[in-house]
């Protein structure tokens, strides 16, 4: 135990070097870190979220309801389809996730069967592997009612595209954000976790992935005003009452429309959009791909003088009179906006509609300045730890409690050095366990200290009580750090932001202390051992 | 040089023949802590009842009425309020709304309405339903995982007594701090679970540590009675276990004072588990080998202790 080769006690020291290089850009500002010749590390090490402050947003897409969409549309297309072949039915609709349908004439069930057959689109993605897997099965039940159904494979394309449609939305919209950065990733089955640092309006993240973004064209429904609906008139059928966007102070729609639910133009053929000025006043301005462009003109060309609705997630965000036909598939919406509000729109249509609602399950949002003053205590709390335990253990060891003070210093880079190569993030309950392990990391230390009192104590000379303390004390020491270790393992695995940062620093620092305590502590003392010779352990 | 001897060099503390009061003491204290975890019950942050947390900062001492007062009227239900580590800084807690994840949204956007820009937000938590009931289930999930892997370890490093005998040190340690947090009423959430996990894996140290020295005294000393053998590995022992909980407890007391008030309670868990794993692993982990039947195994026909537990469970 007390014989190093030169090898060893060379790589020793270049590993307590290493730990030191590593952990030297911390104690840098970033410019000076990032200004360090290539050859010099110069990663910081990575703050959570709430150390530099940010948001933590756990959303989940609403996948179900684009399955409810194709079978909805399904509903649609069933009617034209029957009727061109003048096929006779009854109890078209919806049930539950079925669509069924009654035929008349029982002779023209297999015709009909045919006809919806025809309304089938290919599974993209292809999951079952079988070329040209169809996305509807049609079955015939009860002698003359067709039942409709996605098939399981459809199902699973549709959610997994409609997942994987909205991180690509989440993203675009806050790239256009500007923040540095942010994480997105999915997680688990509908799940997209966001994670933006040092944002700094917060709210405003949310309500742009709050809204999905579907923007239509529809024209308004002239026949009846929205006053004699809610005073007890019947709506048109292939008309609705929509709300205006713009909302009184205290949450209530300023304005009311009755809009044409057949959609003139939609949003996704829209391929540019930007906030700009009309009249000093901010307004949003579009640009349609050329069939958007050719949809958009004819039917303005068609309804010169009547207003249309702008229909953003089922509010009317302008309703304008349509003056003279729009042929150059350009566009400005106008209304009551504010800056912000069009620069939100313009993004929004830029960045495209997300295909299904995303919920936030989950949001934790630090401010800079409980951040900051978190770094502040969490240094604060190190240092003066690191001194109380260093006094005690000098007090308590003498001359070899200032050989473990200095294992306990060499510790603290190591556990820098490893943070910063492994780009690990530092969180508030991580420093936590940086303080935890500066208390822990000395029991090494003080199990094989008090083992060599003990072999002192039975008459052994000094070479020899180091030998046997080390060596007795070895086994103890790795069983009640590999236990520990096992806790940090499962915090790491089971745990979640700053819980994880916590497991990572109590991981590396279990690591770091058994090595500082165990190897460079005992080489720092057959050092001295070997200089000096002497008589009697000073313990 | 002037030396700290926290213990004696030399101690012969009788710990094994306190051991009937002490499990008594310990048995009582863990159905004590268990009545307390059902009634008044665990005081749940958000991470495992869902709802609303906003700490902010007014730029004077809060006026805590006012903004009460001010809130109280937004019809979001419990809506509670609590100074926070400093005069200016209060923590509002507003339960789970009723209705989707909208809702929860819209009750964040109208205390921000009410409470104005005037202040610094420097928190604002949202934990839904879904995922507080994950985070309780993985919480759980992870603490009796930990539990489970360590009594494995130890089984196949030592024996199954040892093994036992140091996962109900465990479960007696994890009840205990369970009961304070319901005592205190301070909030259980995420990060207790955490330091419920480091109670763990400090716990278990200190007790392997008290363990292998058990091992290690029954080989030396065969003709000893296995409480002697016990009594002789906690007393030499003693003066780490001491040394080592002083020290841990000595970051830690610094952490909690100066560590600000996010992370007081994850620290004063751990203070209170640094505390209860050290008499653990003394007077509940080594006492257990007596009444778990170790021994006999060691001296076969030549078991001289005089307790009749050993005696009646080696049958």
């Amino acid at each position: 135990m007390l014989y190093f080769a030169p090898w060893k006690t060379t790589l020793i020291a270049l590993l307590c070097l290493a730990g030191l290089v590593f952990t030297i850009p911390n104690f840098l500002s970033e410019q000076t870190a990032d200004g360090l010749p290539d050859w010099l590390p110069h990663k910081q090490v990575n703050l959570g979220l709430d150390l530099q402050g940010g948001s933590h947003l756990l959303l989940e897409v609403e996948a179900g309801v684009v399955v409810q969409e194709r079978l909805n549309a399904l509903v649609d297309s069933v009617r034209p389809a029957l009727r061109g072949k003048r096929i006779g039915y009854r109890d078209l609709g919806l049930r539950g996730t079925a669509v069924t349908v009654t035929i008349r004439k029982p002779e023209q069930l297999d015709l009909a069967v045919e006809e919806i057959k025809k309304l089938s689109v290919p599974v993209q993605g292809n999951v079952s592997g079988m070329p040209g897997a169809r996305d509807i099965e049609v079955a015939v039940v009860n002698g003359n009612q067709i039942n409709v159904t996605l098939t399981e494979e459809a199902i699973q394309e549709r959610r997994r595209s409609a997942i994987e449609q909205s991180i690509e939305i989440v993203r675009r919209r806050i790239d256009e954000l500007g923040t540095r950065e942010p994480t997105i990733q999915r997680q688990g089955e509908d799940r997209i976790l966001v994670q933006v640092p040092g944002l700094q309006d917060p709210e405003r993240l949310k309500a742009i992935l709050g809204k999905t973004a579907k923007m239509v064209f529809r024209l308004v429904d002239l026949t009846i005003s929205p006053a004699q609906i809610l005073a007890g008139g019947r709506t048109p059928p292939g008309s609705e009452l929509l709300e205006s966007d713009e909302r009184n102070p205290d949450g209530s729609p300023v304005d009311m429309y009755v809009v044409r639910k057949r959609v003139m133009v939609s949003g996704d053929t829209l391929v540019d959009s930007s906030a700009t000025f009309q009249d000093n006043m901010p307004v949003v301005s579009f640009r349609f791909d050329s069939i958007g462009a050719k949809r958009f003109g004819d039917a303005t060309l068609k309804n010169v003088r009547k207003p249309f609705a702008i229909v953003l997630d089922k509010r009317v965000i302008s309703a304008p009179v349509i003056r003279e036909p729009i042929l150059g598939g350009t566009g400005i919406i106008s209304g009551n906006f504010s800056v912000q509000e069009v620069q939100d729109l313009s993004l929004l249509l830029r960045a495209g509609a997300l295909p299904a609602p995303l919920k936030i399950l989950e949001e934790r949002t630090v401010g800079p300045a409980l951040g900051a003053d978190s770094v502040a205590a969490g240094k604060i709390a190190c240092v003066i730890a690191f001194i109380a335990v260093m006094v005690f253990m000098a007090l308590a060891y003498g001359l070899f409690g200032l050989a473990a003070d200095l294992a306990l210093l060499i510790n603290l880079f190591l556990i820098m050095g490893a943070l910063s190569i492994l780009q690990a993030t530092l969180t508030l309950p991580g420093i936590a366990g940086i303080v935890l392990t500066i208390g822990m990391a000395v029991d090494a230390n003080v199990l094989v200290f008090e083992r060599i009192r003990e072999e002192i104590r039975t008459g052994k000379t000094p070479f020899a009580a180091m030998e046997a303390g080390y060596r007795r004390a070895l086994g103890t020491i790795l069983d009640a750090n590999f236990t520990t270790l096992i806790a940090a393992v499962i915090l790491f695995a089971m745990g979640s932001g700053p819980i994880k940062g916590f497991a990572i620093t109590l991981g590396i620092g279990i690591i770091t202390s058994v090595f500082t305590a165990v190897v460079v502590t005992r080489l720092m003392l057959v050092f001295w051992l070997r200089r000096t010779r002497p008589a009697a352990l000073p313990i | 040089m002037f030396q700290i001897k926290l213990v004696p060099e030399k101690t012969n503390v009788p710990f094994i023949n306190w051991r009937k009061p002490a499990m008594v003491c310990s048995a009582i204290l863990v159905v004590v802590s268990l009545i307390l975890a059902f009634s008044p019950g665990l005081n749940f942050g958000i991470d495992f009842r869902g709802g609303i947390l906003i700490e902010v900062q007014t730029s004077g001492p809060a006026n805590l009425s006012d903004m009460r007062s001010n809130l109280g009227g937004l019809g979001l239900g419990e809506v509670s309020l609590q100074e926070f580590g400093a005069a200016d800084t209060v923590l509002i807690r507003i339960e789970k709304q009723p209705g989707d994840a909208a809702a929860q949204q819209a009750a964040v956007s109208k205390v921000r309405g009410a409470l104005g820009n005037g202040l610094d937000y420097r928190r604002t938590e949202f934990v839904g339903p879904k995922v507080s009931g994950e985070l309780i289930e993985a919480g759980a999930i992870a603490i009796v995982l930990a539990v489970v892997l360590m009594l494995i370890y130890i089984w196949f490093r030592f024996e199954w007594h040892f093994g036992v005998g140091a996962v109900v040190a465990l479960v007696h340690d994890v009840a205990l701090s369970i009961g304070m947090f319901a005592a205190t009423q301070m909030e259980f959430n995420l990060s207790t679970i955490a330091a419920l996990l480091t109670i763990v894996g400090y716990s278990i140290n200190d007790t392997v540590v008290v363990y292998d020295r058990v091992r290690e005294n029954l080989r030396k000393y065969k003709t000893k009675s296995l409480p002697d053998v016990l009594n002789l590995a906690i007393n030499d022992t003693l003066s780490r276990t001491t040394m080592t909980s002083v020290t841990t407890l000595l970051a830690l007391v610094v952490l909690f004072v100066f560590g600000g008030a996010v992370i007081q309670g994850f620290v004063f868990a751990m203070i209170w588990g640094v505390i209860v794993g050290t008499y653990s692993s003394i007077f509940i982990a080594a006492p257990l080998l007596i009444v778990l039947g170790l021994g006999d195994r060691h001296r076969k026909g030549e078991d001289r202790s005089d307790d009749k537990r050993v005696a009646k469970s080696t049958s």
